[in-house]
């Protein structure tokens, strides 16, 4: 039996759960409520995360605009996502949702802008 | 010079200005205007890039430019209007509103009411009084993020961070993802100001190590910084001698803390607070000047945007009454509230029993981190609440919610108290 | 290259420096002025209690006192000439003990010998109706109406603006490497090239014996001092009205509370002799012996208010007095050697006599066309809201506020930039228009700053810097 202490990352409460794991079933106490069972479960069996960046515009009336993956990506792909995340580039305008890179870096999930840039007025 | 006129003029197009506005317009007033300094609408959450906002208000887990954009919408759908690029530069006590702007110069803008909405700024290096050279190269942590978010700019290759508030935390994951190698985050205090799943994810799930009770004690470099020095404090925050370590790099990010906007509110002759710098305010969150509303971080910094909105929907709710003439009659009836024993301060300050909606929502900040205690409530010495809290810790705001009918079995009722309680 | 030959060349873009290319540029002179960094106001200059002394302090018949005194008499016309910030407000040097009244006494006479005007000694309980902020334990004081508060970066860009307006060369990034005697005159080896001259102005700082002693047998030294600052907030900024001193005792010379001719309040110097002259970091020790010290002056100075601290560097002289003329054994070099404090104050002093001196050896006549008035960048703050209005309509820039804290206008960061002599890093432009000087210490306006200097000098936002090359604020794209 393996017992793991984390803090929830749900939600600002950041509440102190414990897992408590042996070979068929996963507990967890100390949540208070069912994001906490789902995040702790997942961060000790394959651990996820959201990524938030920004991506260059060109022709927009912002130099950036902020993009972030749709959906959690394993931890270990943080890197390769940044990576295409950095050398990336799109045309303004922008709008929020808008696909940036599609299956990024293998994950299956999509780059999505988060904010909405317009074409500049150059 | 003939006098522009309005209902509401909101100082302020971030979070709390869009929350009051909207507010204010289901309330009923027509004639509403937002005045923004920046380009856009959005404020701060707009280089707030990470994820994280909006679980209570939307129930769901937004960035800070989506959740204004949430906002925004509703403006643009309600047609309030907003002019942007344009600084208030003064606030009298008749709410005289003084602007200026490329597009219209200098005018004077007389408003039914005011809703003060301008935010918070970042303490500088000299709060601190570091210590040592002044090169390029020290940045506080929100300028760094808005050159590296909205201009696409990198700050520095080799970070050291001093304070772990949540900027600070924000910013060492992202110039961790941008490249950079953060080296440390180091925290005066023996505890975080930042939220517990900031250090989760921006600090443990990039192996930074974080030292709590150790500061800045020296800045190398003449043209650039080249170095600092980190030592560990005592229990009197001074630091202990031979507990030196060098970390070279090129560059020091400061994040800490936050503090209330407040020029135009001190300008206003408001009554101030010592201990938030932003102003005192009744229960309606409107300040000592009849008409003159505040909330969001020019009131006092919020941990979450979330309550940033909340407290904006009751400003703007309020300043609407206010203008409309719908405050009921009757003779005031002020209770004073304090704050003691661990806990920091109290908004509202005071509380009108007479003309208080049927609930109030006290917010507040405790002192150190407690394990255990109690956050209680007495009426006029008589303790009315006593509620268990496993942890509180500074960085995080607490409230309690006061009800009208409870007060109002205290006919007399003169000064509630706020305190923690070992037991 | 002939455009390398110079009449005159000073060495230092100082406020010594640039008032004595602004007094040569009165004669038919090609004068240059030498500068190491990329702006005049860079070292010494910068960092100091930017005040206007009254003269009393000096020893009679000492150089110090003679330009001191002078230098006084002189700052409230060329402040109008010049158009840069200067106000007469009085100072007060506190006795705290009854047994130092003879050396307060002893500091009156002195100021009689050097001949300041209008001194008084008051009691502690006059002091306190003066200054009501000031400490119970004060016994009698020095009162000096023709004391004075300056702001060092104004008057030093105004005498530059004013010498290069005149004709007067400005050669900035140029180090003087080496310094030889030709047949009729200098020739000084730069990081730019070689430069000759027929004199040579000496206004190099702390370095000022260096070069003195390339060139002289009569070896002279300096010593760097270092002071470290507290400078408070403008709310803080009214606790004193007039500048308040210690009086010297055994315990030491005592350290300054002064308000900033811009509503600041200001503390300090400490004094600690440094061995690297470029050593203007500050230590913790010496901030914290300085407000123990201010504390003794002044009542509850909210400490919790400073918005930075600085150091600056004096050029101490062994023979503890400014070495002004020229060199026994080196014809056609003048030194001004070892200005430590008042150094400010005799600037204008020194620059009239010096440029005086050398017109005279080169028989040089004064310019029919000379313009001795200078306008200074337009602050809309201290125009009526109609004349801001109508700015604003002339000129929209002035409409875009970039440095909320004080609130500093798009406009005035244009002019900071494209003027005479312009600014050319972060700290140029808030030299001169305060831009990043306020309570957030240029948290909020810098990217701004940055995208306006970007776009006025034609430069990426890579290439700016904070002040000299090598202060980069960026360090790349992302």
């Amino acid at each position: 039996m393996e017992k793991r202490e984390l803090i929830c990352i749900g939600c600002p409460l950041g509440c102190p759960v414990t897992v408590t794991m042996d070979k068929e079933t996963i507990t967890v106490t100390g949540n208070t409520c069912k994001r906490g069972e789902d995040y702790a479960k997942k961060e000790v069996t394959n651990p996820t995360r959201i990524v938030t960046s920004s991506v260059r515009v060109n022709g927009g009336e912002l130099a950036m605009v902020s993009v972030k993956t749709k959906e959690d990506i394993p931890k270990g792909k943080i890197f390769d996502c940044m990576a295409e995340i950095r050398s990336a580039a799109v045309e303004a305008p922008v709008c929020i949702g808008d696909v940036i890179i599609e299956n990024c870096a293998g994950t299956g999930v999509s780059i999505v802008a988060t904010k909405n840039v317009n074409r500049g007025k150059a | 010079m003939l006098k522009e006129v309005h209902d509401i003029v909101i100082i302020g197009g971030g979070p709390a200005g869009l929350a009051a506005a909207v507010a204010a317009r289901k309330a009923g007033v027509q004639d509403i205007l937002i005045l923004e300094r920046d380009s856009s609408l959005g404020g701060i959450l707009n280089q707030c890039i990470h994820n994280g906002f909006g679980l209570h208000t939307f129930k769901e887990e937004l960035t800070g430019p989506e959740y204004a954009s949430r906002y925004i919408a509703m403006v643009e759908e309600e047609k309030i209007p907003y002019r942007l690029n344009t600084m208030v530069i003064d606030i009298n006590e008749n709410r005289e509103v003084t602007v200026i702007s490329r597009e219209n110069g200098m005018e004077t803008i007389q408003a039914g009411a005011v809703i003060l909405a301008m935010g918070c700024r970042e303490r500088p290096r000299g709060a601190l009084n570091i210590p040592g050279y002044r090169p390029a190269g020290i940045y506080s942590a929100g300028t760094a993020q808005r050159l590296m978010n909205i201009e696409g700019l990198s700050v520095g290759k080799e970070v050291v961070i001093l304070g772990s508030g949540d900027i600070g935390l924000i910013m060492a994951r992202r110039m961790t993802l941008e490249g950079a190698k953060v080296k440390v985050v180091a925290e005066l205090m023996p505890y975080s100001g930042g939220l517990k799943r900031n250090i989760v994810q921006c600090l443990n799930d990039y192996g930074i190590p974080l030292k709590l009770s150790h500061t800045v004690v020296d800045i190398q470099g003449k043209e650039r910084v080249t170095g600092i020095t980190l030592a560990e404090v005592g229990p009197d925050r001074k630091p202990i001698p031979g507990t030196e370590e060098h970390y070279s790099c090129d560059t020091l990010l400061l994040s800490v803390g936050l503090i209330p906007e407040n020029e135009l509110t001190r300008g206003a002759g408001v009554e101030m607070n010592r201990v938030t710098s932003g102003p005192n305010v009744n229960d309606q969150l409107e300040t000592s000047a009849e008409g003159i509303f505040a909330c969001g971080n020019v009131l006092h910094v919020h941990d979450l945007v979330d309550y940033v909105s909340e407290e904006a929907t009751l400003a703007g709710t309020n300043a609407a009454a206010y203008v409309q003439n719908r405050r009921s009659e009757g003779e005031a009836h002020p209770v004073t509230l304090k704050a003691e024993n661990g806990i920091r301060y109290t908004v509202p300050q005071t509380i009108d029993m007479e003309h208080m909606n049927d609930k109030v929502v006290v917010r507040f900040r405790v002192a150190d981190v407690y394990k255990d205690r109690y956050v209680s409530v007495y009426f006029d010495g008589e303790r009315v609440a006593h509620r268990k809290k496993k942890v509180l810790a500074p960085g995080e705001m607490e409230q309690v919610i006061l009800k009208k009918e409870e007060l109002q079995k205290y006919p007399d009722l003169k000064e509630i108290v706020f305190c923690t309680e070992v037991e | 290259m002939s455009g390398m030959n110079y009449d005159v060349v000073v060495i230092g873009g100082g406020v010594i420096g640039c008032a004595v290319a602004r007094e040569l540029s009165r004669f038919q002179l090609k004068t240059c002025v030498l500068e190491r960094d990329e702006d005049v106001c860079s070292g010494t200059s910068k960092a100091n209690s930017a005040i206007v002394h009254g003269g009393f302090d000096a020893e009679p018949g000492s150089l110090k006192a003679r330009f001191n005194v002078e230098g006084n008499r002189m700052m409230g016309q060329l402040a109008e000439e010049l158009d840069f910030d200067f106000k007469r407000n009085g100072s007060l040097v506190l006795c705290f003990a009854e047994e130092d009244r003879p050396a307060l006494q002893k500091l009156y006479d002195k100021g009689i010998a050097n001949g300041v005007e209008g001194m008084s000694i008051i009691s502690g309980d006059e002091v306190r109706s003066l200054e009501p902020n000031v400490e119970d334990t004060v016994v009698a004081a020095l009162q000096v109406p023709s004391g004075g508060i300056v702001c060092p970066f104004g008057l030093t860009i105004a005498l530059a603006e004013n010498a290069c307006e005149n004709g007067v060369e400005f050669r900035f990034f140029t180090e003087v490497q080496n310094i030889g005697k030709t047949e009729d005159g200098y020739v000084l080896e730069t990081s730019k090239g070689q430069i000759t001259a027929k004199y040579v102005v000496n206004a190099a700082g702390v370095y000022a014996d260096k070069f003195h002693n390339m060139v002289s047998e009569k070896k002279i030294h300096i010593t760097a001092r270092k002071g470290d600052y507290c400078l408070l907030d403008k709310e803080a900024g009214g606790i004193v009205t007039r500048t308040i001193f210690q009086l010297p005792t055994k315990m030491g010379k005592g350290v300054l509370v002064t308000p900033t001719v811009h509503g600041n309040l200001l503390t300090g110097p400490t004094a600690a002799d440094v061995e690297d002259k470029e050593k203007t970091a500050t230590t913790a020790e010496d901030l914290d012996s300085l407000m123990r010290r201010a504390s003794l002056s002044v009542k509850d100075i909210p400490f919790r208010q400073v918005i930075t601290s600085f150091a600056g560097l004096r050029a101490h002289e062994d023979g503890d007095d400014f070495i002004i003329g020229e060199a026994e054994d080196a014809e056609g070099f003048f030194d001004a050697a070892g200005i430590e404090s008042p150094g400010l104050s005799s600037a204008p002093a020194i620059g009239v006599y010096l440029a005086e001196l050398i017109a005279e050896k080169a028989g040089a006549g004064k310019k029919a066309d000379w313009n001795g008035k200078r306008k200074g960048i337009v602050r809309p703050e201290l125009l009526s809201k109609e004349e801001q209005a109508e700015l604003i309509r002339q000129n929209p820039s002035y409409g875009t506020i970039i440095c909320r804290c004080e609130g500093v206008s798009e406009g005035e960061i244009v002019d900071a930039i494209t003027r005479t002599l312009g600014a050319k890093s972060l700290d140029g432009v808030k030299r001169r228009v305060r831009q990043g000087m306020g309570r957030c210490q240029a948290g909020f306006c810098t990217p701004r700053t940055m995208e306006i200097l970007s776009r006025e000098l034609g430069i990426p936002m890579e290439e700016i810097c904070k002040n000299a090359p090598g202060s980069e604020m960026l360090t790349g794209q992302k």
